[in-house]
């Protein structure tokens, strides 16, 4: 057989990027610590997410055992639980699935599902990590300092968030907006990268309708993450100058414990409109990689291709730009102009469409599908139904006037877990057990998943299903004891028992996946390189795990979209992106 | 089989959970039955396409879970059937989303013989005020707090001489329209009475307000809505409905803004004559 | 958050631009085979990344200016005297930009000396900005406007500090950027590194005009006649 070369049979001109000059460590340090590889800062990523979402996970015990069993545990004083829900939410939010879903998954999969070697700019890239890391060491310096961390919220209202009446006010609130300021610098360094190589370092063939969803909806969220973050920065920086130089950017005249201050004139509201034009964009940078993940582990374990693809990818692209428009449905009940509540329930309950269409077709991709129930299946229903009930609840607090009784309740709270807590972890989850395979060249253990799986899901549902109820009832959130309230019947403190008891044993199970992944890492089955069967180029590299640069000397060329699945009349139940069509082969081109 | 069985449990038991569920919401008394209404047509609609979704999902896990031999089909795309159901969810949100607006027109708009009523935060109490007989309350400002003038009225305004500074719980007489308006001293709070639906943040330096018609006699309890501070949970009150008859009576007893002044002037008078 | 909202609006657009020369209606089910790509002319990655960083970095200046105006509606604004200084110091951004522009060119006419003197030039220029803005704040604090006194002061160290800082990033580029003429590296990748310099000189005028614009109260004044004009 005579090889050759592709451009003589298919026409094309070679790769309009040069291919990259891939820097090559020289030592340890470089190779394993101070590394310029995706794949290695992936891995750094989702190391240091998982340790820092540890810590937020222990707090939710704390804050369940104090809702729970109210006065039993002393150690767990009102001010602590304030420290505790802000610390928790925080970290859960932007250090745990922000840095997992972009810097975790995104390093890892966008080389390799575009078929690229590396990012673009792998400098860049690894101060990326870096900065990222600096963030999560001070913030959990803020455990440690006098005062301890803040307590203001994870939302961080002025001006209650800098008076004396919080916790943390020396130093926590402190360090925690210069926290958030190194990370979001840290990750337009790497959000640079996420976009750029999507863009620009594609390999032959893969155009945009090919790509896998996880990289539209990686990219996606990236896009708009680069673009949401400069509020929150601002706000940052505003709300750090109020409390350090005395500047009113956000602080009224007011009278704290009988004491005028010297601020004046600020508007408490402008901060709130800077945060929630970051904020809202913030619950579909954790949602669009989910719905990503989501949708190819779907496809993958159901043998099918994804229903609707277009769609698919058209609501992606149209949930990320109207998500822009929609950041005043957190503050309906703010105080703002209440006219603004007609535009914005408007475009809150539009998003609902686009989001709908997503799940529809998810379902319908599981119709006359061939379903094999393995773990990242498991979690891709289980994020289904969480994000469904999620989903659905929000159409109740966008709807402006529904949302005036139950906002700040613990329905909210109910909500938010739902829809960007439990649903992103499950596709954290089943992201992880698809793809630990790839990074480590070892199956994780599927006995002890399937009980981390029903352990999880059914637990989590089991603690955020009822609070709604809770909420409905009028029991506000962020009070660590609802005490002597005559509205509140005796039961719901029983509930609240049950939820607490339940958020133990949730906990409980991380454990068994925590093990699950060490032990499996040394003694797990050896996968091979494409356990699953999957289409997509990050399961077709040449070794397992994928060596440096990817994919040994040729770039691969890619000939079909990512979701040839039981094609009809083809042997096997899927075609690797990257396999020639027939005649390709015929004339002597190999994948 | 047991995955679809346990999935199709988990929908009948959040609905089975949501009718016999003994936690709803608080016996509603005031005018917003129509929150209540929008809240109620939400939760049908919600609720339809939670179960139908689920059933259906549980149902492909059923019958088409893998076997050997079994290939899947391959079905790109429908668009007829993406259609449709863009449709039909777009009318499921218009259905939702249209009584929502008009109830939040009324939210917005005050009758315009609403009486008003200011209630004021601080770290963690609430105060309240009435207008006085000129039927109109005096502006107020932060800068003017002090020991004499806890409420911080702006003492060159003759429309807060009278006002009426109530010193414990609010009282309301029942069915007559009341504009409540709210601000804060120190920092955001929310004046939250479950019963009354209608909630609304204060934000130092401004002015904010809803509106409600008490509809039942009763004592209810106020919570603190919107972060505060350590002490947020702690930060009550009640305000009592009453008939008009009762309230006037209650009313007769309370002191003018004046009245107070002139009582803590005479008594730092008195208590200076004593140090002299 | 006018200013933010028609920032989006114009990306927003570009994004839909770019988004429909992509054939997203394509059936790619149906498309066996190599296509050729529609990525367009072929762009160097640091362009495009550079292009992205700037959509970010106008993000920030949009958030501010929303900020600004909101803030200005508040009742204890008191509006900042114009320091001369400022209109000298625009002159030497405009200096600045116009000799990176020059190397520019003569990058692309491989004329190495006059690269380095544009480059030199600009970079002179641009720290003398740099001094010079520093020397308003000092007249400023001397002549009591300081930083916490009122919001309008803030707000004017706060928004020239954002500009300056991305300047000073900028001249760690164009030091490297020296620094690359200093090792004779090949014309080619100069002339890319050079041009990015000069995209990024003139985006911060551009900020920078802007910027000017709204402290001066120009960009008030302006919308004021639109809005007479409109009704
Ligand atoms: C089993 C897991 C979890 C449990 C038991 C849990 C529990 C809690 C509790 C008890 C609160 C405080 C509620 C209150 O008093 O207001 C809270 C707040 C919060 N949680 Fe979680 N949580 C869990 C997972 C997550 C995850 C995965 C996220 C990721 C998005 C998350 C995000 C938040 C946020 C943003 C807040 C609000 C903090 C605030 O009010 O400032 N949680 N959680
Ligand atoms: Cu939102
Ligand atoms: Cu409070």
């Amino acid at each position: 057989m005579v090889d050759i070369p592709y451009q003589e049979v298919t026409g094309i001109p070679p790769a309009e990027v040069a291919d990259v000059e891939l820097y090559h460590p020289r030592s340890w340090w470089t190779r394993y610590v101070f590394s310029q590889d995706a794949k290695v800062i992936a891995v750094q990523y989702s190391i240091t997410a998982m340790a820092i979402g540890m810590v937020a996970l222990v707090l939710s015990w704390l804050m369940r055992l104090q809702l729970g069993f109210p006065g039993t545990f002393s150690f767990i004083d009102p001010s602590q639980y304030l420290q505790f829900i802000t610390m928790h939410g925080m970290i859960m939010v932007i250090y745990l699935l922000t840095a997992l879903f972009l810097g975790g998954f995104g390093n890892y999969l966008i080389p390799l599902m575009v078929g690229a070697r590396d990012m673009v700019f792998p400098y860049v890239n690894m101060l990326s990590y870096w900065v990222y890391l600096l963030a999560v060491i001070v913030l959990a310096a803020t455990f440690f300092v006098p005062g301890g961390p803040t307590g203001a919220g994870w939302t961080l209202y002025p001006p209650q968030a800098i008076l004396s009446g919080t916790p943390g006010q020396d130093w926590g609130i402190v360090l925690m907006l210069a926290s958030l300021i190194l990370f979001i610098i840290g990750f337009t360094m790497g959000g640079l990268n996420y976009v750029v190589t999507v863009l620009q370092a594609r390999t032959r063939g893969m155009t945009l309708m090919r790509l896998p969803l996880t990289v539209w909806g990686i990219f996606t969220a990236t896009v708009m993450a680069l673009l949401a973050f400069p509020a929150l920065f601002v706000a940052s920086v505003m709300l750090l100058l109020d409390r350090l130089l005395g500047t009113s950017f956000f602080m009224p005249t007011l009278v704290e414990m009988g004491q005028q201050l010297k601020y004046g004139g600020g508007s408490p509201i402008l901060f709130q409109h800077l945060f929630w034009f970051f904020g809202h964009p913030e619950v579909y940078i954790v949602a669009l990689p989910a719905f990503g993940i989501i949708s190819d582990l779907i496809s993958v374990h159901a043998r099918k291709n994804i229903f609707g693809y277009r769609m698919m990818v058209w609501a992606i692209v149209a949930i990320g730009a109207l998500s822009f428009v929609v950041w005043a449905h957190h503050m309906y009940v703010s105080g703002m102009h209440p006219y603004f509540g007609f535009f914005f329930a408007t475009t809150t309950l539009i998003i609902a469409i686009p989001t709908a269409i997503k799940v529809y077709n998810w379902v319908l991709t599981l119709w006359r599908g061939d379903i094999h129930l393995t773990v990242p299946m498991l979690y891709a229903l289980a994020f289904i139904i969480t994000f469904v009930n999620g989903g659905l609840t929000g159409l109740f607090l966008g709807n402006v006037v529904v949302d005036v009784p139950l906002s700040d309740t613990m329905f909210v709270v109910a909500h938010f877990h739902m829809v960007m807590g439990i649903a992103p972890i499950m596709a954290v989850f089943g992201g992880i057990y698809h793809w630990y395979p790839k990074v480590t060249g070892r199956m994780l253990n599927e006995a002890l998943g399937k009980f981390h799986f029903w352990v999880t899901f059914l637990g989590a549902y089991a603690i955020f299903f009822p609070m709604h109820y809770l909420g409905l009832l009028g029991v506000p959130r962020r009070y660590h004891d609802i005490g002597e309230t005559a509205f509140i019947p005796a039961s719901a403190h029983d509930l609240n028992a049950f939820m607490s008891v339940a958020a133990l044993i949730v906990g409980f199970a991380q454990l068994v996946f925590v093990f699950n992944m060490i032990w499996s890492l040394m003694k797990g089955k050896e996968a091979g390189g494409n356990p699953w069967g999957a289409t997509s180029l990050e399961w077709q590299t040449p070794e397992t795990p994928p060596g440096h640069g990817n994919w040994g000397k040729e770039l691969p060329v890619v000939y079909r979209w990512a979701y040839d699945y039981s094609v009809p009349g083809a042997t096997r139940d899927f075609v690797p992106q990257n396999e020639p069509p027939a005649g390709l082969m015929a004339q002597g081109v190999h994948p | 089989m047991a995955v679809a069985i346990i999935l199709l449990l988990v929908a009948v038991a959040s609905v089975l959970f949501h009718i016999y569920s003994p936690w709803w919401w608080t016996p509603i008394a005031s005018n917003w039955r129509y929150i209540d209404d929008t809240i109620n047509i939400t939760f049908w609609i919600t609720g339809a396409v939670f179960f139908a979704v689920i059933a259906f999902m549980a149902y492909c896990v059923f019958r088409f879970h893998h076997k050997e031999g079994r290939r899947a089909a391959y079905n790109p795309e429908n668009k007829k059937l993406e259609w449709w159901l863009s449709i039909g969810t777009g009318i499921g949100v218009a259905a939702m989303l249209a009584p929502g607006l008009i109830v939040w027109h009324q939210f917005v708009t005050v009758p315009a013989d609403a009486t008003e009523v200011e209630v004021m935060g601080q770290q963690w109490q609430w105060s309240y005020r009435l207008p006085g007989k000129d039927g109109r309350l005096g502006t107020s400002d932060a800068r003017h707090v002090s020991s004499e003038n806890p409420m911080g009225l702006n003492l060159d305004d003759p429309y807060g001489k009278d006002d009426v500074v109530i010193q414990d719980d609010l009282h309301l007489p029942v069915g007559k329209p009341v504009k409540v308006l709210l601000r804060s001293i120190d920092v955001l709070h929310d004046f939250y009475v479950p019963e009354f639906r209608a909630k609304m943040d204060m934000i130092p330096g401004a002015v904010t307000y809803f509106w409600f018609t008490p509809t039942r006699t009763g004592t209810f309890e106020v919570l603190c809505a919107e972060l505060c501070g350590v002490a947020h949970a702690q930060m009550r009150s009640k305000v009592i409905v009453q008939e008009e008859r009762e309230y006037h009576a209650w009313l007769e007893k309370q002191r003018t803004f004046a009245e107070l002044s002139e009582q803590r002037g005479v008594a730092k008078a008195a208590y200076k004559a004593d140090s002299e | 958050m006018s200013a933010i909202i028609l920032y989006m609006a114009g990306l927003a657009a570009i994004a839909g631009w770019w988004l429909s020369q992509q054939r997203l209606a394509a059936k790619p089910w149906l498309e066996e085979g190599v296509i050729a790509d529609s990525r367009g002319e072929a762009l160097p990655s640091a362009k495009v990344g550079l292009g992205v960083f700037l959509a970010v970095a106008g993000s920030l200046f949009a958030l501010l200016i929303s900020a600004y105006s909101m803030r200005i509606n508040m009742a204890d604004w008191r509006t900042l005297p114009v320091p001369r200084l400022l209109w000298f110091n625009t002159g030497v951004l405009v200096v600045s930009s116009v000799a990176l522009q020059w190397a520019y060119m003569a990058a692309r006419r491989n004329d190495l000396e006059d690269v380095i003197v544009g480059l030199l030039a600009g970079g002179a220029s641009a720290v003398t900005f740099l001094i010079g803005q520093l020397l308003i704040w000092q007249q400023l604090n001397v002549t009591g406007y300081f930083l916490a006194s009122n919001p309008a002061n803030a707000f004017f160290y706060l928004i020239t500090a954002a500009h300056g800082l991305h300047l000073i990033g900028g001249l760690v580029a164009l030091g490297r950027t020296t620094a690359k003429v200093w090792r004779g590296v090949e014309m080619i990748r100069l002339r890319l590194s050079v041009e990015l310099c000069a995209i990024y000189w003139h985006f911060l005028l551009l900020v920078w005009l802007v910027l000017l614009g709204l402290l001066t109260g120009w960009t008030d004044d302006f919308v004021d006649i639109c809005r007479r004009l409109l009704t």
